[in-house]
């Protein structure tokens, strides 16, 4: 890949608590990557768009009240209908027994509290490059 | 405090020690790390008398009950009575919720910490598209009157105190709780408790506005001029630096930017007219125990001590009640781990103990099980029953303000407080506190910090025991996880359709047109809103007739 990894990072649903996708934003920027933060309180279909429009090479999600089955299958479905092939990663409080279903959805990796900024860096670039 | 032959002696002494002494053993074992505060100070190795040489006890310290009130606001703290022992507590509908609420009573919950789903905190109704996936998640979902029935049903409110965590719809659930109150027979003037009504924080750090900065400032005055006549016994405001800190700020900026944004809602009360003598009383704060015990203490003890000097000399007030910061403290939920958490519980009482040793009034510890998901009711009993044993059985409540005279505990005291002053100017000098919020100035200090802690961790300079040291090998006991049933959001959304077959809705409507009116005229829309809420308007109809009328704040996003 010649251009820098462009990710884009949305909240979506109406949790306001973004300490982890902003820091999570930056340290994919100090990495090399090209960020788009949305900001909070997106809808799915706004955070695709975005996606669309800044031609994006992966979506992070950041989603810690609860919503992310209803919110993570919302969004693949609209990529999915529009026939879009980004991959999804999804990080906040999420219970051990969802990570599965959510991986069976579509969602390419789950990151809970205390995963390092490392490891979120190097996984966003293996998902990307080995596309 | 001492001498000045004492202090020459002792600097003499020090400084032997340290080339006799100190370089030796540093020689042979190289110390661990650079010891600094969270907010880059550099950790002496050892405190003296020397550090402390700018104290003056009557000035800086003075007696528990008397100003500043660094060693506590009441004049006997906990040996007359312990902090309100209090849970946040609140999930998926007002049933449930209400028999969570009678279990915590009957187990020694003092007062009680309603949590709102995050549609009710924001002001949809549970029906509205915005609220789908969400309805019962964080928190209750109140959709009218209706539901704040149930959540109290057999809860007597003249003698259970009530919190709520409510901010950007803080006036509509306050009506709620008045008319409740109300229909059990008792007067508003009974009814104890605080709303948090904080939405400048939500513009910092927790992001549940609705209004942008100036109509909700607008509506908080309102909030203040009904209560200060109506509801004697209540904490108007909980101004928050709890979700400051869980942002990421270091304990400098919570205190500096919570005392701010308590700066701005004193000016604006002042200017719609009201006397902070009077409204001074009905403040309260609510700040974070953090992980650093011994900063945490100084923390707590700086920031009641810089808000007394600021209500004194800023505003002038007169009455010593209306000076005195009373503060509600939360265990930090941010430095709970998912990995290994039943290490949370020890986290917790650390966390716990360091508030109580800085004099909170009210205390809510966080469950173990936070970091996965919401607490369960064995998880929220440990909670509590770390508040019982710090209360009951370790001791430290027996004498008021234990560490006082500590060198390092004064130093940090003194140090904090000065350093958030630095803040307070600088906010002062860009306008207040609106204005630096509008500009992103707040926010991004906060996200420094936060990115430099984490960065920290990274490095292994700061260790989570369980994350990057002392991992465990092999799979974890899984952890039993609080989760909310799709049937809520379902049931939710018949309840409401059926309340809006069933009440007056020639009333509804009228309420509705009043409190319009009220709100263009630049009225105090309180009444208003407790009489619509009182025909059962629902939420989201209050809240989206005001969304017309003062717009939708959207934020400007940094990274």
């Amino acid at each position: 890949m010649s251009r820098r990894i462009r990710v884009v990072i949305g909240k979506p649903g109406l949790d306001g608590h973004d300490r982890g996708a902003k820091v999570v934003s930056r340290a994919l920027r100090d990495a090399g990557m090209e960020v788009i933060y949305t900001g909070i309180r997106q809808t799915p279909s706004e955070i695709v768009n975005t996606a669309i429009q800044e031609d994006a090479d992966i979506i992070g999600l950041s989603i810690l009240s609860g919503a992310h089955m209803k919110l993570c299958e919302k969004l693949l479905k609209l990529l999915k209908e529009k026939d879009i092939n980004i991959p999804v990663f999804l990080g906040g409080i999420i219970p051990e027994d969802d990570i599965p279903v959510l991986k069976e959805i579509g969602i390419k990796e789950v990151f809970t509290p205390g995963t390092s900024l490392e490891l979120i860096n190097n996984k966003v670039k293996e998902i990307v490059l080995g596309e | 405090m001492f001498r000045d032959e004492e202090l020459k002696k002792i600097k003499d002494e020090r400084e032997l020690w340290h080339e006799k002494v100190v370089k030796k053993a540093i020689e042979r074992f190289p110390e661990r790390k650079e010891f600094k505060t969270t907010y880059g100070d550099e950790i002496k190795r050892v405190y003296t008398p020397e550090d402390i040489e700018d104290l003056n006890y009557s000035e800086d310290l003075g007696f528990p009950g008397q100003y500043p009130f660094t060693r506590g606001v009441q004049p006997t703290m906990y040996r007359g009575r312990f902090w309100t022992m209090r849970q946040y507590a609140g999930f998926a509908s007002a049933e449930e919720s209400n028999e969570r609420y009678k279990y915590l009573l009957s187990q020694g919950t003092m007062g009680l910490s309603v949590a709102f789903d995050l549609p009710t905190q924001i002001g949809y109704d549970s029906d509205d598209e915005m609220s789908e996936g969400e309805v019962g998640k964080v928190g209750v979902a109140i959709d009218s009157l209706a539901d704040m029935e149930i959540l109290f049903n057999e809860i007597p409110l003249d003698k259970v105190s009530v919190s709520m965590t409510i901010n950007s719809t803080a006036s509509v659930l306050l009506s709620m709780l008045i008319a409740v109150a109300e229909k059990q027979g008792v007067s508003p003037d009974k009814i104890r408790g605080t709303i948090q009504n904080d939405i400048l924080k939500e513009y910092i750090a927790r992001g549940t506005y609705v209004f942008p900065p100036k109509p909700s400032m607008k509506i908080i005055d309102d909030i203040f001029e009904y209560g200060s006549k109506n509801l004697p016994k209540f904490n108007l405001i909980s101004i928050s630096g709890y979700h400051i800190r869980e942002a990421g700020a270091n304990a400098v900026q919570e205190v500096a930017f919570t005392l701010a944004d308590g700066i701005a809602y004193v000016e604006s009360a002042i200017k719609a007219g009201l006397d902070p003598n009077v409204f001074g009383k009905n403040l309260s704060f609510f700040f974070n125990a953090h992980n650093n015990f011994i900063e945490e203490i100084a923390k707590f003890r700086a920031a009641r001590k810089l808000w007394a000097k600021i209500m004194k000399e800023r505003f002038g007030v007169t009455d010593k009640k209306a000076m005195a910061l009373k503060f509600h403290t939360q265990t930090a939920g941010s430095t709970l781990t998912a990995q290994q958490p039943q290490n949370n519980i020890v986290r917790v009482a650390l966390q716990a103990l360091s508030a109580v040793m800085g004099g909170t009034q009210s205390l809510h510890t966080n469950s173990f099980d936070e970091a996965l998901g919401l607490p369960t009711q064995k998880s929220a009993t440990i909670a509590l029953k770390t508040q019982q044993i710090i209360a009951y059985e370790s001791g430290v409540t027996e004498t008021i303000d234990p560490f006082a005279g500590s060198y390092v505990v004064e130093r940090l005291t003194k140090d904090i407080e000065k350093k958030a002053m630095e803040y307070i100017n600088k906010i002062d000098e860009m306008g207040g506190m609106v204005k630096a919020i509008e500009e992103g100035y707040v926010q991004k200090e906060i996200l420094n910090s936060a990115y430099d802690a984490q960065l920290k961790i990274e490095k292994n300079e700061s260790i989570i025991v369980g994350v990057n040291k002392f991992q465990l090998e092999g799979e974890e006991e899984p952890s039993e996880v609080l989760k909310i049933k799709k049937e809520v959001e379902e049931r939710q959304v018949a309840k409401l359709k059926k309340l809006r077959e069933t009440r007056d809705n020639e009333a509804v409507n009228k309420a509705l047109e009043e409190l319009k009116k009220a709100a263009l005229n630049n009225e105090n829309v309180m009444p208003y809103i407790l009489n619509a809420v009182k025909v059962y308007a629902t939420l989201g109809e209050i809240t989206n007739l005001l969304r017309d009328i003062y717009g939708e704040y959207n934020e400007s996003v940094l990274i």
